[in-house]
Formats: structure tokens, C-alpha cells, sequence
């Protein structure tokens, strides 16, 4: 990877200096503690200094880490008896996308995500987190399913966007997406939909109509890849990292904007050094709305959910 | 995913310098390497809407009421250069933003009508866009009336970041409320509907007419090119292409527009009193 991981060099340079110290000072029977000590806490105050400033880009590069959790990992540590659901019925099923049922804090919930490989040969299969027409038809048959046994939805969203295949234009992406779009926002069921890595344009939003929206810290959501943006507006899709900069795609940026409700704390340096703590903070989140909007009469919630959106102008 | 539309708006601010009033829509004098074998495509392109034309031909005279008239765009973002862009496609188009929305009578049939500009920065959608598409759709809710909507658009505009992404909820959202309401929406989709637009209120109508040769699709032809490595085959994402794949119901010449519009709203218009 790139930038986040050169500008964490100096610290792991630094954790190496501290474990040869240390066993320096075993092995010699020297007293090094002092120095030790004061070595550990400026390793952890750079860790914590490069942390609080990332730039966009670095935080891009974070979001596409190969080692970041993506759905199925938290879907492991926060559903218990999670069963996989598969198919849209009427043309197959998309390893992009994956939705199932199971049990989150004592809630029968129905989970969905995008789905990104963690290796060459996953990604073949979950054609890295694109789905193609009938990843977003599986999502909405789920989602009305959760409709009819009034079932909480739960998505997390992770993909670089839907597509761009023949298969998918033949099949229909931009009509699935819409539906879903449409779909959602009157589905008479709570929605709690998380950014969890890459929010990539409208094939993140087909998940993403949710009553509340939260964003993992070092996640990123946009209209399109700062690649793209860059491409286009400078005909040089390496400039990618200036594009990030002016495109406001992070989570602190979308909660200024009043796009999403809530940034979820990731572990120092991402959720890939903490999957466990990544996940209880999400639980944490979704817990707390969930009882908030399970409160709520159906009209309700859906009256707010439109006027969630309806007031982004 | 819409790059190759919002690349040919750069042509279009620098074409029409130099004739400032446009009454036809830009041309592409560019060769495009997608259609450089099919000039019959390259037609299509000369022959982009006009909204003030399509009004003229599709509404009766003196009926047509223009909505928020004063609405447009702003910088959200604060994005570099494009103040600059709005300012050039003002001027050169002398409208607003790149929809223009309203009622009027179709041969006597009152209709809420919005029509996108493909020639204000390829009639991407931003916020304005999206809101007075939503506005214009719970008009038609309020005042229980069709709606009608011509789409050309190259997609999301991306200068208002993820506000323009969002637009595409608002308005599907705003449908799916005109939907349960009972009302119809005839979707009419031109040269190109592509990207957000298609994957939003585009693709969401109760009946989808288009226009023969527009090319309509979620991606870009260049996008998919560059994505599959291999060059398309003739034809593809053209409305005919659509209609043979059962993404849209009828393919209808501009000339013909009007009286099949007039058609379906008098269709609808009869339904509910003959039950009665």
C-alpha cells in the first residue's frame, strides 16, 4: 500500500529500536526501562499525530486496504447464526453482493453487502466488490422479505461501484439500481446501512437508502473514484490523490455535509489492525438506532426516511 | 462511469462562444472512436434536444406555466473552476440549469413536464437538478396530474460530490411516493441518458418511451470499453437495442412524440370515471 504506510515507517522503524532494546537489555542485564519508556511514548504519539492528519488520499488508501474487514468479517462478529441467502430468481446470483438472515442482539435481522475478495482468486469470484445487475435484485428480494417478516435490514456498503460490464448494460444495471433506489425508500422496515470501506457512486447508494446512514472513520463515499474525477476533469487519472482533496469523499466530510448521521471510531491506523474493536464500535451504533427506529410507527419512519434525503439540496 | 459525457461538455462550452444563442443543440465534430463506423449514430448526436423546442412542440400554445424559474446552481463544494463552468454554460445556453421544469396542456391534457439540457454541462445532474425534479414530482402529487419527464443527461454532476449522488434518492424517492399516489409518469429518454439519470427516475417510469438511436445505458460506451478491453459491438446501448433487451416500451419519433403522449394521458385520464 501506499502513503499510510510510508508515513507509519518511522513508527515501526521506531517499535523495532524498542524491541532490539529490549532484548539488549535482557540479554545483557542492563536497565534500558527508562529509555524504553520514553522511546514507546513517542512511537505512540507519532502513531496517534499521523493518524489525525491524514489527507483524503491517504484516507482512500486505507478504505482500499487489502487487509480491511469487509461484510462477511463483520458480518461473522456481529450475527450470530448467520445463514447466506442466495440468488435474485430470475438470473443468478452475484458474489458482489451477499444477504442473509440471522440473529444481531437478539434481533432477527436481514444483513446485505457489497462483498470484496481478500485475494486474486476471491475477487475472481466476488468480481471485487462490483456487482452486476442481479447483486442488486438479490439485495431488493431480501429486502422486501425483511418487509413481509418485519425484519430490520442492515447493509454494509463496499464497493468501488457497480459494473461497467455488457452484461451488465444487457441485463439492465441502470433499472436495478434505480429500483432499489426507489424500493427502498418506502420499504416499511427500519434500514441501517454502513459505509464500511469504498461508498463507490450509485452502486453503493442501490444499498445505501437507509434510515440512518453511518460511516467507518477511515471509509470513504463519493460520486465517483477520485481516478475517475481526475481523469476527467485533468485527463490524467494519476492526479487522483488532488482529486481526492477537492472531492469531500471522507466521513468527516459527509457529516458536515449532512449526508450520513454518524462516524463510526476505527482502531489507531484502521479497522484492519482491530477487527474486533471496529466491530464493536459498529455494534454499538447500529444497537443504539436500531432501538430508536424499532420505536417508530411504519408511516413514520418512512415519512422521515423521505425527508432525509428530500432535504439534501 | 460518465466520462466520456462530461468530457464532450469541454467542446461544447468552447463551440458555442462563438453563437451564443443556441437554437440547435452542439455538435459533436469530434470523430468518436465508439461510432466512428455508424455514422447514422453520429446523426443522433446532431439531433440532441432543445427543452425550449420540446416544449414548443409538445405543449399547446399559451398553456405552459414554468416552475422556480430562479432556482440555480450554486458551489456546494467549493469545487475548483466551477463557477467558471456554470457561468460558461449560461451563457452559452441562457438558461439556468440544466432542467427545465413546469406544467402545461398536451392536445388539451394537463401535465406536470420537466426536460433536461443536454447542452448545460451535458445536462449532468446537481442539486438543482435533482430539486426541481422533485419538486416538479410532488406537484404532479399535489395537483393529482401525470408527469412527464425527457431525460438527456450524462449523469451525476460531479462537481457537487456526493450531493449529486443523493439526488438520485431524492427523486426516486419523490416517484416512488407519485407511484403509490396513483399517478402516472411516462419517462422519455433521449440522447444519451446514461449514469446516475438512467440509474435513477430515467428507468422508473410506468411506461418508457425513447427516442430511436438514443444511446442509454448506466455506463459509458468508453467505460465499458476500457473495462472489458474490447471494442462494442454495433448498436449497443442504443434504444433499439433496449427494446429488444425489454428495458423500454416504445421507440418514438420526435415528430410523433406528441400524439403518442396525448394518447397515453387521455388513456389514463378516462381509467379512474369509466370504473366508477
Amino acid at each position: 500500500m501506499t502513503k499510510p504506510l510510508n508515513s507509519e515507517k518511522l513508527v515501526v522503524e521506531l517499535e523495532e529500536k524498542i524491541n532490539e532494546l529490549k532484548e539488549f537489555s535482557e540479554k545483557n542485564n542492563m536497565d534500558f526501562s527508562h529509555e524504553i519508556y520514553i522511546l514507546s511514548r513517542k512511537a505512540n504519539a507519532i502513531k496517534k499525530q499521523i493518524y489525525k492528519n491524514l489527507s483524503p488520499w491517504q484516507i482512500v488508501n486505507i478504505a482500499r486496504h487489502q487487509d480491511r474487514p469487509t461484510s462477511l468479517d463483520y458480518i461473522e462478529l456481529l450475527i450470530d447464526d448467520f445463514m447466506e441467502l442466495h440468488g435474485d430468481r430470475y438470473f443468478g446470483d452475484d458474489g458482489a453482493i451477499v444477504g442473509g438472515i440471522g440473529w444481531f442482539e437478539g434481533f432477527p435481522v436481514t444483513v446485505i453487502g457489497h462483498q470484496k475478495g481478500r485475494n486474486t482468486k476471491e475477487n475472481i469470484k466476488r468480481n471485487f466488490g462490483m456487482p452486476n445487475p442481479e447483486g442488486y435484485r438479490k439485495a431488493l428480494r431480501l429486502m422486501k422479505q425483511a418487509e413481509k417478516f418485519n425484519r430490520p435490514v442492515i447493509t454494509f456498503i463496499d464497493t468501488p461501484g457497480a459494473y461497467c460490464g455488457l452484461g451488465a448494460e444487457e441485463r439492465g444495471q441502470g433499472e436495478a439500481i434505480a429500483l432499489n433506489l426507489m424500493e427502498m425508500s418506502r420499504l416499511k422496515t427500519p434500514i441501517i446501512s454502513i459505509v464500511i470501506g469504498e461508498g463507490g457512486s450509485g452502486g453503493a447508494l442501490a444499498l445505501g437508502v437507509g434510515d440512518r446512514i453511518g460511516m467507518l472513520e477511515y471509509s470513504i463515499y463519493s460520486v465517483i473514484s477520485p481516478e475517475g474525477l481526475a481523469s476527467i476533469l485533468w485527463k490524467d487519472a494519476k492526479k487522483a490523490e488532488e482529486g481526492a482533496k477537492v472531492m469531500k469523499l471522507t466521513a468527516k466530510d459527509l457529516l458536515s455535509l449532512g449526508v450520513i448521521d454518524k462516524v463510526i471510531k476505527e482502531p489507531l491506523g484502521g479497522a484492519h489492525k482491530d477487527k474486533d474493536l471496529a466491530a464493536k464500535n459498529i455494534k454499538k451504533y447500529i444497537l443504539q438506532e436500531l432501538k430508536v427506529l424499532m420505536e417508530l410507527e411504519k408511516e413514520e419512519l418512512i415519512l422521515k426516511r423521505y425527508e432525509k434525503f428530500r432535504s439534501i439540496f | 462511469m460518465l466520462k466520456d459525457f462530461f468530457t464532450r461538455k469541454k467542446y461544447a462550452t468552447i463551440a458555442v462562444q462563438g453563437k451564443p444563442d443556441i437554437v440547435k443543440p452542439i455538435e459533436n465534430k469530434k470523430v468518436e472512436t465508439v461510432n466512428k463506423v455508424n455514422t447514422s449514430y453520429d446523426k443522433i448526436k446532431d439531433s440532441r434536444i432543445n427543452p425550449r423546442k420540446i416544449i414548443e412542440d409538445i405543449i399547446d400554445e399559451d398553456t405552459f406555466i414554468e416552475f422556480d424559474v430562479d432556482l440555480e446552481a450554486s458551489n456546494p463544494l467549493d469545487f475548483p473552476d466551477y463557477k467558471s463552468k456554470i457561468a460558461l454554460a449560461k451563457d452559452a445556453t441562457k438558461e439556468k440549469e440544466a432542467v427545465i421544469s413546469g406544467e402545461g396542456d398536451i392536445n388539451g391534457e394537463r401535465a406536470i413536464i420537466c426536460v433536461m439540457n443536454p447542452s448545460f454541462m451535458m445536462g449532468s445532474m446537481g442539486t438543482v437538478v435533482g430539486e426541481k425534479i422533485t419538486r416538479a414530482t410532488e406537484k404532479a402529487i399535489e395537483k393529482r396530474l401525470p408527469l412527464i419527464i425527457f431525460s438527456a443527461s450524462g449523469g451525476a454532476r460531479m462537481q457537487e460530490g456526493i450531493l449529486s449522488l443523493m439526488q438520485m434518492a431524492k427523486t426516486s424517492a419523490a416517484l416512488a411516493r407519485l407511484n403509490e399516489s396513483g399517478q402516472l409518469y411516462i419517462s422519455v429518454l433521449t440522447d444519451p441518458t446514461t449514469g446516475g439519470v438512467t440509474a435513477s427516475f430515467a428507468m422508473l417510469g410506468d411506461i418508457i418511451l425513447a427516442e430511436p438511436g438514443a444511446l442509454i445505458g448506466f455506463a459509458g460506451p468508453r467505460v465499458i470499453e476500457q473495462t472489458i478491453k474490447q471494442k462494442l459491438p454495433e448498436g449497443f446501448q442504443r434504444a433499439e437495442f433496449l427494446l429488444e433487451k425489454g428495458f423500454i416500451d416504445k421507440i418514438v419519433k420526435r415528430e410523433d412524440m406528441k400524439d403518442t403522449l396525448s394518447k397515453i394521458l387521455r388513456l389514463h385520464s378516462k381509467g379512474g370515471e369509466v370504473h366508477d
